[in-house]
Formats: C-alpha cells, structure tokens, sequence
C-alpha cells in the first residue's frame, strides 16, 4: 500500500454509516451530529456476532433443506416436496433455466455465503493481508446476492394462495419453508453484522 | 426555489471515510452525474445524480399510485371453467396465517407489502416539505428509518417467484395476471430508479441549506 493510506481510524475520525459524514472523535459510542445514527469507529462485536449468527444460520439450513416447503393434495392423494425435490421436478420436465434460477438461489447462495462468511472471519481473526480488496468484493457481492434466496418463499406463497381447488389440488406450506426462510434473515443479519474495514485494518499496523 | 438550486450543481470537495476499507479519501468538487469512489477499494462514496431530489420525489409519487393499485386490486386468478380463484397480493399473507406458519405469513408481509409502503412513505416525508424549503420535523428519525427498511423492501425477488409459480403451474390450469400484478412490476421498476437517484450526501446538504 502507498504510504498515503490514512484512516478515519487513525486520525479519531469516524464515518456515519447511515449518511456517510465524517465525525469528530465518536470512539465506541457517540452519535452522528448529522443524522443521530449512533457512531461506531468498527461494529461492535463485529467478529463474535457474525459468528454466532453464521453457526445459527447452519443449523437451520438442515431442516430448511430436508423438511417439506410444500404439501401437495391433489385428487386425494398428497405429496411433499423439499427445494431439492423442487429443483429435481423442473430437471424431470426439460425446465432447465429455471432448475438452475432456484438451485442458485436456495441452494447454492445461502451455501456460498456462509462458506464466504466463514472465510472472512477466518482471514480476519489470522490479520491476513492476502488480497484485500478482492475479500473486499467478496464481501460487497455476499451482501447484495443474499436478497435473492427469499424467492422460494414467495413461489411458497403464491402457491398456497392459488391453489385451492378443493379435492381436486391444493398446496399447504410446510415446515422447511419457516426454516428457510430463518436462513435468509439470520444470513442477511450476519452479512449486515461483519465489518469489511476489518479486512484492512492489518494495514495500518504495518506502518506503527 | 430550493428546489431548483442544485440541477447540475457541482458538490463541495470533502473529507470522505470509506464505509468499507475506512481509507480517508480527499473529494475533489463533483459535477453532475459524477461518482467518487474509494481509491484503495473502489467502493462507491457518493454520487451527484442531476435533479436529484426532484427525481426520487416524482417516482416516489408514481410509486405511491402504483402501489395502492398492487394492494388493492386483483392479483393473480388461477382455475378451470367456474372453479376459478381469485387472489390479492395479501391472499397468500392470509393463508400462510391461516396454516400456523405465523412466522411465515410476517416475514412474506414485511418484505412485499409494509417494506415498499414504508420506503414510499419515508421518501415523501423526507422530500414534500424540503421541496417547499422547509426541514420536516424529525428528519434525522425518518431518515434512518429509510436506511433500515430498505433491505426488506424485497418485491423484485417477489416477482421473480411470481414467475416461477407461474411455469409450476403452466400444466394444471390456467393463470391469469390482474391489473395489480403489472402495477407490482411497474412499482419495482420505480422504487429500485428512486434508490438509484437518492443520494444522502445531497438530500443533507439541501436539508442544511434549508436550516
């Protein structure tokens, strides 16, 4: 790095995350004079959060994956589905494009992210200064892409909406849609609870 | 007018802390339609979107129309001959309650249809009284409330599962999209154009000005 690279940190300064304005000496605590969000020179508990939140979101991924979403009753005869059966059924009818929008989006993203999450904290707990700025858009990407596994929920309830034919079909949600769903929020909480400048703070060290 | 005052007005140099890596960064004056971003990690800082404020205000108000359409009117209808049901963007909130997955029915309710009514609301808030040159009351309040509810404002995903159930159940019968479902998509497109040209650094200057 040019020896130009200075901190907010390193000057007492902080940055309002909520309108960006630079405060005077926040520390830990201390609020924006601009927008009265409450400073923070780095998330507080930033690591030991992210981790909590990262080992819950595993839990729950196992029931989320392995308990039926969807209860389907058609002609009196029910049949459950998991994503993965979900996933199976568009391959079993050619859909390929859309096998793979919901294997991305309920699989594989909560999946990725959480191995990302894991993988930053690691590197940031070991002071790495391995690649920051691409663990830098790692992270940036980890945090826009999670929004978009809520989608199998919502094809949930859309089916449980319109689906009600009597005997002839209806679909009831099942337990692993509320587990999957768990997964999205607590992986959203735990992406919004890690703080990339952590990534850089081994930097500044290196020029005490 | 104050409103007036800022199209294609160039933004002040500052001091700027990446949210990202903290590097301090110097701005230099930003023209219309300019981005700084971070010189160590590239984040994006700011940006000076011309007719800023303008902008978000009227696709705010177009959003608001479009969105008391969504909720009010017909979904999605789906059925054979006279076995057709009828649906509204809350049907599947309803039933999703009805079944005991509470839980559920909250999460499905906050992200596709109090997230997007709240983001309207905060927009208009923030931006009718500034348009006039006046600070609205407890402007810090609703800013930050504006900053926390738009991550759950999630109707775009939403869609996306609309097209999917839609091609789940291409096969059993037929599905007809009402009025609301292409409002839903045009409130989409309106909402996600505002968050594009709102920009905190220039709507807390104007407030600024206005004190």
């Amino acid at each position: 790095m040019s020896e130009a690279a200075v901190t907010a940190k390193d000057l007492g300064l902080t940055g309002c995350h909520d309108c960006g304005v630079l405060c005077r000496g926040a520390g830990q605590h201390g609020e924006c004079p601009r927008c009265g969000a409450s400073l923070h020179e780095r998330k507080p508990d930033s690591i030991r959060r992210t981790w909590a939140l990262v080992i819950a979101a595993c839990i729950f991924y196992l029931p989320a994956n392995l308990l039926p979403i969807t209860h389907t009753t058609s002609l009196g005869h029910t049949q459950s589905d998991t994503i993965m059966s979900g996933v199976l059924y568009f391959i079993s009818h050619g859909d390929w494009p859309l096998a793979l929008v919901i294997f991305t989006a309920s699989v594989a993203v909560p999946l990725l992210k959480l191995i990302v999450l894991v993988f930053l904290l690691v590197s940031v707990q070991r002071r790495s200064r391995w690649r920051n700025r691409d663990r830098t858009v790692l992270y940036r990407f980890t945090e826009a892409v999670g929004r978009w596994s809520m989608v199998d929920v919502f094809v949930v309830t859309i089916l449980v909406a319109l689906v009600k034919l009597g005997a002839l079909a209806n679909i009831e949600a099942g337990l692993g849609a509320v587990y999957f769903a768990l997964v999205v929020i607590i992986t959203i909480f735990a992406a919004e609870s890690f703080d990339p400048r952590l990534i850089w703070d081994p930097e500044e060290n290196q020029h005490e | 007018m104050a409103g007036n005052k800022r199209n294609d007005e160039t933004m002040p140099p500052t001091l700027y802390a990446c949210h990202e890596c903290d590097l301090l960064n110097r701005i230099p004056p930003l023209a219309a339609d300019q981005t700084a971003r971070c010189t160590r990690c590239n984040a994006v800082l700011y940006r000076n979107p011309s007719e800023c404020l303008e902008r978000t205000l009227a696709l705010a108000l177009a959003a608001l129309a479009l969105y008391l359409v969504a909720v009010n009117f017909p979904f999605l209808s789906f059925g054979r001959g006279a076995n057709v049901v009828q649906t509204s963007l809350l049907t599947g909130v309803a039933d999703l309650y009805r079944q005991g997955l509470v839980l559920l029915a909250v999460v499905v309710l906050v992200t596709s249809v109090i997230a997007p009514a709240m983001v309207i609301t905060c927009y208009l808030y923030l931006l009718v009284p500034v348009k006039h040159g006046r600070v609205p009351a407890h402007v810090r309040g609703a800013y930050r409330l504006l900053r926390a509810i738009t991550p759950w404002n999630m109707i775009e995903v939403f869609l996306l599962g609309i097209l999917v159930a839609l091609v789940k159940l291409a096969g059993m019968a037929e599905v007809i999209p009402g009025i609301a479902v292409w409002s839903f998509a045009g409130l989409i497109v309106t909402l996600a154009w505002a968050a594009g040209t709102f920009e905190p650094e220039v709507y807390w200057h104007e407030v600024e000005s206005c004190q």
